[in-house]
């Protein structure tokens, strides 16, 4: 039976039905439920086996991007969504949805957050100051995060975002990313060599080339850039030149496989 | 209960001070040391410390990347640093601000709940500028006047004045006023009527036997204005040939008046064309075609011309959310936008600006930002544009917002019963826009910024994408009858419209306020965004209402469709406007307007003064604003959400090459069925020739949608006029020839017209007594479809060793030419659209559909060699054009003409596809990266380099 995708729509959500595409495509059953119905009980978090925190601009990024959502999330449905990821379901937050999981503090490691209260991990603004739209090509790194482990191929996908620069605060052993497998995923360069925050290719000045991080368990993955809208080969931007396109799909379908096995 | 103030400091990079002094460096303000922007926030409560310590930490900073502090305002306050200054920028009371919105509802979410209310505000820190430098920084670049206030120092907060609701009425004497009273009155209020029609209001009031209330007046002024009423484009148009005494007669012979322009020219073309697939043309907010068996899709372009040019941010920002809703006026959901903005020279200096006029650079990059705000977050692809600078638009920038929708078929409904109820969805209402309408129908002077201030808003993109939301959930649910967006003139126009058959009764009592305070006739007539109307069964109220809440959607119930034939509007039950609607609709007289047709430049000079460094000419033509790359902006709108964005705006193996038009797959449309995308305006053409500049520009429009793939039998088009003072004959003269041109061209390619919009009044008078007149402005909108998206060709140059060939008939001239432009004016003509050219469309679509086609571009501004140039950029290969090419084959421009790339294999069935057409072999693709014609050969490196000169 096809695991139930549970897509977050909170107010200026805005990329769900792309994701909800991706999910169907990869065998999901994908549902965009507005917040206020969980809210309101009608619908249930533990009903679900994958949960989507999908991109757009929630509350129009008014005192900072996802920032309102994760007071949402820690608000109203912090125990649903604790159960969520201890139950070792599959969870990811793309765009929008990275910057609410950090800021609400579920990544980069929702029991650090316990201990430290405010998170020392953020998605600042673009370092060329700007929202900005284009592709870039992804390096899945992490073995440990089920979204990514034993992805071969290299990622092409648009990012489409003003806050996106993931930084830390100066105390905050960034060492203990790499030693806990938690870098999922890396900006890099066509030939996938590491961008080593170069521009373009680190299209936001990202610390470490960092596109995307999980929790230490593996299960929770942010990322920035959108695979969902890299899923069909006419979406590549050199699809008329014979590019093999649908990079983005791998993602989601590492996903839906595992959502099967818990 | 005290005020508190928060000022909120980055203590990493600050990328938007970087931005601001930046920004100011461009605007010359040299001696600037350093600039830091810091956000402001004021809230008044009861607060404990601790309250505080929690709004800092968990709502107004990222305790990563910022610092803040806050104090009361009542305390001392310190000036930052010694050495800079300190200049503090808020919002006007009456403009929207969310952010503080959420700050209330977030603190009530942490449980803070002694939050009362909260402003926003700006902190610049300046150091290097003396006063002088600080005010005219601060005026250029950190405020602007028409929605914020700034002071050096310490600003005072403001949050929304808390009166009592005024339910005040005025009565206008009208029946015994003058000539000249009735002309007075008109201007005292802003109307923009003229004489005929006051007259017309007077004997209204006579047969009624009564005076007309504020509010009866108001709604018969924004009802027959010239944005809601198009009275140029319904006019009888009195025909003058004789110019100066002395007769030529001008290209046809035409009748000696006009009944209608619109009637004439535009809607008899689309009935003549009579196309199956077209839905609905003219009649609703958007014109609707067939997608599939399933779908439809509609089309919308707007202009918002006269706000931006006061506030361009705001002036784009609502113009985007404006047309977004006339396609939600249609039931449909939003899947693309197009921007086709023009500006003013960006490096004039301040010197030569008309007195009151923004600097173009600040204009273009406030509109900009203004499009990709609402775009960006309400989450619609910013798919298609155009941006072109002239000095014509210096005082007066064009900004035309395109939105498309697509909807299940049958779903639609636009027939309101009576005793359904009046509901308003969406945003609350302020003094927002107050005649808006009746302003972007006026002439603009130096203290249009100030007095129309009130005429111009920020938009709200998230309240709009709950519209969005609920109005396409309620259209399958069948909740409604129908459907309207509030546009200018606001409920006056909107109820007014779905009443003007059957009548409604309606109390604005009912209506949610933003604030308190305002008259009746301000309530009815505010412009507030993100509203749309319904007409709604009593028993499906509770239904709609429950999305509503889902989707945190505000519903407010006016009052019902009465069957009764009369507008009547009440405040708080007693009747405050009651008026006939066959009068208000139907009662405004047919205005007269004369017309002189001058007979248009036609010589051919045939040949050119000088001979020239075509090299040179080139690189130069790469690096003018109109032709040089526009990635910079494109890169702020979001291209790519809804994932059906099949050929970009950019493109190529390096994106970085324009494209002719896009196509889009819509998201959760079966099969790979396709719409196509592409724009045609040309005011250089404009300026020269009306009749042809419109001929043209469908045919540009059209043959950029047939280069990526269209269908050329299935392309509908949208004119949008933008021109000057209809009351001036010469200007009406261009205007009637470019209608006259729209139908011909229309007629021509069998393309109709489905939609429409007229700016006019677009002329600055100028301090200085001068007219500022914009360049006759006409945009021309393409809405193709592909059967196969697959089939879609891009324009840059695919694999070395294919041929080259020149389709369509190469007609070169230089009348308007950009060659011109960079080189001097040539005394020529501009170019004729050929008969023979939609049989070439033809051709080209077959030979597409057979996939003989590996990449297409046409030629446009600056010619053949400028739509080379690109396509060796776009596919970084060389091009080696064999044929001799002339300075007049190289730059002149035509029209119906592209190049077309071809594989050696296909060479013999291509030429069979444009057998008895004209078209010629040029030359071979090579892999060597060099452009190479006659004895002249550029590296394409260079080419790339010119070609993303800054604009």
């Amino acid at each position: 039976m096809k695991p139930q995708a549970l897509i977050l729509q909170a107010r200026g959500t805005n990329r769900d039905y792309d994701v909800a595409e991706a999910l169907t495509l990869a065998g999901a059953e994908s549902q965009p439920v507005p917040l206020n119905e969980l809210r309101a009980g009608k619908k249930q978090f533990a009903d679900y086996q994958m949960l989507v925190v999908a991109g757009g601009f929630s509350y129009a990024d008014a005192l900072g991007a996802g920032k309102l959502l994760a007071l949402d999330l820690n608000s109203y449905f912090n125990e649903e969504i604790s159960k969520f990821v201890e139950s070792g379901k599959p969870v990811i937050g793309i765009c929008n949805g990275f910057q609410a999981l950090v800021k609400s503090g579920i990544l980069p490691d929702s029991n650090w957050r316990l201990v430290n209260g405010n998170s020392s991990t953020t998605l600042t603004f673009n370092i060329q100051g700007h929202f900005e739209c284009r592709w870039v090509t992804i390096k899945p790194v992490s073995q440990k995060c089920i979204w990514t482990k034993e992805l071969s191929e290299l990622i092409e996908c648009p990012i489409a975002h003003g806050e996106g620069n993931f930084q830390v605060s100066e105390n905050f052993p960034l060492v203990s990313f790499q030693n806990e497998d938690q870098v999922a995923l890396t900006y890099a360069r066509a030939d996938g060599s590491p961008a080593n925050g170069e521009y373009p290719f680190n299209p936001n000045g990202s610390v470490l080339d960092i596109a995307g991080i999980c929790n230490p368990q593996g299960n929770v993955l942010g990322l920035m850039p959108h695979p969902e809208n890299h899923i069909h080969s006419f979406q590549h931007p050199n699809w008329t030149r014979g590019a093999k396109g649908h990079s983005g799909l791998a993602l989601f379908q590492n996903g839906v496989i595992y959502a099967r096995e818990v | 209960m005290s005020i508190y103030r928060f000022v909120v400091r980055f203590t990493h990079l600050d990328p938007r001070s970087m931005g601001y002094f930046s920004d100011a460096q461009a605007l010359g303000f040299h001696n600037l040391k350093r600039i830091k922007c810091q956000d402001l926030y004021f809230i008044e409560g009861q607060l404990s410390q601790d309250d505080l310590q929690q709004l800092t930490l968990k709502l107004l900073t990222d305790p990563v990347t910022q610092s803040a502090s806050w104090m009361e305002t009542s305390a001392d306050l310190t000036q930052g640093e010694s050495d800079s200054v300190i200049v503090e920028v808020a919002l006007r009371p009456g403009v929207t601000d969310p952010v503080a919105a959420e700050i209330i509802r977030a603190a009530h979410e942490l449980g803070i709940n002694g939050v009362h209310r909260a402003a926003t505000g700006l902190r610049f820190q300046v150091e290097g500028l003396n006063v002088d430098g600080i005010i005219q920084l601060a005026k250029q670049l950190l405020v602007n006047n028409v929605v914020q206030r700034w002071t050096m120092g310490n600003i005072e907060p403001s949050f929304p004045e808390e009166v009592e609701s005024s339910g005040t009425i005025e009565t206008i004497a009208i029946r015994n006023l003058t000539d000249d009273e009735l002309l007075a009155l008109s201007k005292d209020r802003r109307a923009a009527l003229d004489l005929a029609e006051m007259k017309a209001i007077q004997n209204y009031c006579v047969k009624e036997k009564r005076d007309l209330t504020d509010i009866e007046f108001e709604t018969i002024a924004q009802t027959w204005s010239e944005h809601c009423g198009h009275k140029t484009f319904k006019a009888k148009v009195v025909i003058n040939n004789l110019v100066n005494g002395n007769y030529q007669s001008p290209i046809t012979n035409y009748p000696s008046s006009i009944d209608s322009l619109l009637k004439t020219y535009l809607k008899s073309a689309t009935d003549k064309i009579n196309a199956p697939w077209v839905r609905s043309a003219f009649v609703d907010n958007a014109g609707i075609l067939d997608f599939d068996d399933e779908f439809e899709v509609s089309f919308k372009v707007e202009t918002h011309n006269h706000p931006s040019a006061i506030e361009p941010f705001g002036g784009a920002n609502t113009g985007v959310g404006g047309v977004i809703r006339d396609v939600l006026g249609v039931s449909a959901k939003p899947i693309a936008n197009t921007d086709v903005l023009c500006f003013g020279n960006q490096n004039i200096s301040f010197e030569q600006l008309p007195e009151g006029v923004l600097h173009p650079k600040r204009i273009m990059s406030g509109v900009v930002a203004g499009v990709q705000d609402y775009g960006n977050k309400i989450g619609i692809p910013t798919v298609n544009g155009a941006i072109l600078f002239d000095e014509g638009y210096t005082a007066n920038p064009l900004v035309f917002c395109g939105c498309v929708g697509i909807a299940p078929k049958g779903k639609h409904k636009k027939n309101p019963q009576a005793g359904d109820r009046v509901i308003v969805l969406g945003g609350r209402t302020g003094r927002d826009g107050l005649r808006g309408a009746t302003f972007s129908s006026m002439t603009m002077d130096a203290q249009t910024g100030e007095v129309a201030g009130a005429s111009v808003q920020i938009g709200d993109p998230i309240t709009e994408k709950g519209l969005i939301d609920v109005i396409t959930r309620a259209r399958d649910l069948g909740l409604y009858n129908d459907v309207t967006d509030c546009g200018a003139g606001g409920l006056s126009s909107a109820v007014g419209e779905m009443a003007s058959k059957i009548g409604a009764d309606v109390d604005l009592r009912n209506v949610k306020l933003k604030y308190a305070g305002l008259a009746p006739w301000e309530i009815w007539l505010s412009e507030a965004q993100e509203r749309m109307t319904l007409a709604v069964a009593p028993e499906k109220l509770s239904a709609l209402q429950e999305l509503c809440d889902t989707f945190d959607t505000e519903l407010t119930d006016m009052g019902s469709f009465t069957g009764e034939r009369r507008l009547v509007v009440r405040y708080d039950g007693s009747i405050v406007l009651d008026l006939d609607n066959e009068f208000l609709h139907e009662g405004i007289p047919q205005r007269q307007l004369k017309a002189v047709i001058k007979n248009q430049l036609s010589v051919d000079s045939g040949q050119l003064a000088a001979k020239v460094n075509v090299k040179e000419v080139l690189l130069k033509l790469l690096t003018h604003p109109n032709i040089a790359s526009k990635a910079s902006v494109i890169h702020l709108y979001d291209h790519e959400i809804q994932g059906g964005t099949v050929v970009k705006p950019l493109t190529g193996i390096q994106a970085d090459a324009p494209s002719d038009a896009a196509v889009i797959k819509p998201i959760g449309t079966r099969g790979m069925k396709g719409i196509v995308l592409s724009n045609g305006i040309n005011p250089e053409y404009g300026k020269r020739d009306a009749y042809r500049m419109s001929m043209a520009v469908i045919d540009e429009a059209i043959r950029n949608a047939v280069a990526v793939g269209a269908d050329p039998e299935r392309i509908a088009i949208l004119d949008n006029f933008c021109w000057g003072d209809p009351l001036r004959p010469d200007t009406m003269g261009t205007l009637v020839e470019a209608c006259r041109g729209c139908h011909d061209g229309a007629m021509l390619f069998g393309a109709p017209f489905i939609s429409g919009k007229d700016s006019l009044n677009n002329e600055y008078l100028g301090a200085d007594g001068q007219r500022h007149a914009i360049p006759p402005t006409l945009l021309i909108s393409a809405l193709g479809m592909i059967d196969d998206v697959t089939k879609s060709v891009t324009m840059d140059l695919k694999e070395a060793g294919n041929e080259i060939y020149l389709v369509g008939k190469f007609e070169p001239v230089f009348g308007g030419s950009h060659f011109g432009l960079v080189m001097g004016e040539i005394n020529e003509s501009i170019p004729e659209v050929h008969e023979i050219t939609p049989k070439v469309y033809k051709a080209l679509h077959k030979a597409i559909n057979a996939g003989l086609i590996r990449s297409a571009h046409d030629l446009s501004e600056g010619g053949l060699a400028v739509a080379a140039a690109e396509m060796c950029i776009g596919g970084r290969l060389g091009l080696e054009l064999t044929q001799r090419l002339s300075t007049r084959d190289l730059f002149g421009e035509t029209t119906g003409c592209l190049l077309v790339e071809v594989k050696l294999e296909n060479l013999i069935q291509f030429e069979a596809t444009f057998k008895d057409l004209p078209y010629k072999k040029l030359g071979q693709v090579t892999s060597a990266p060099t452009l190479k014609f006659n004895d002249t050969s550029i590296q394409v490196g260079e080419l790339v380099k010119f070609f993303n000169t800054p604009i």
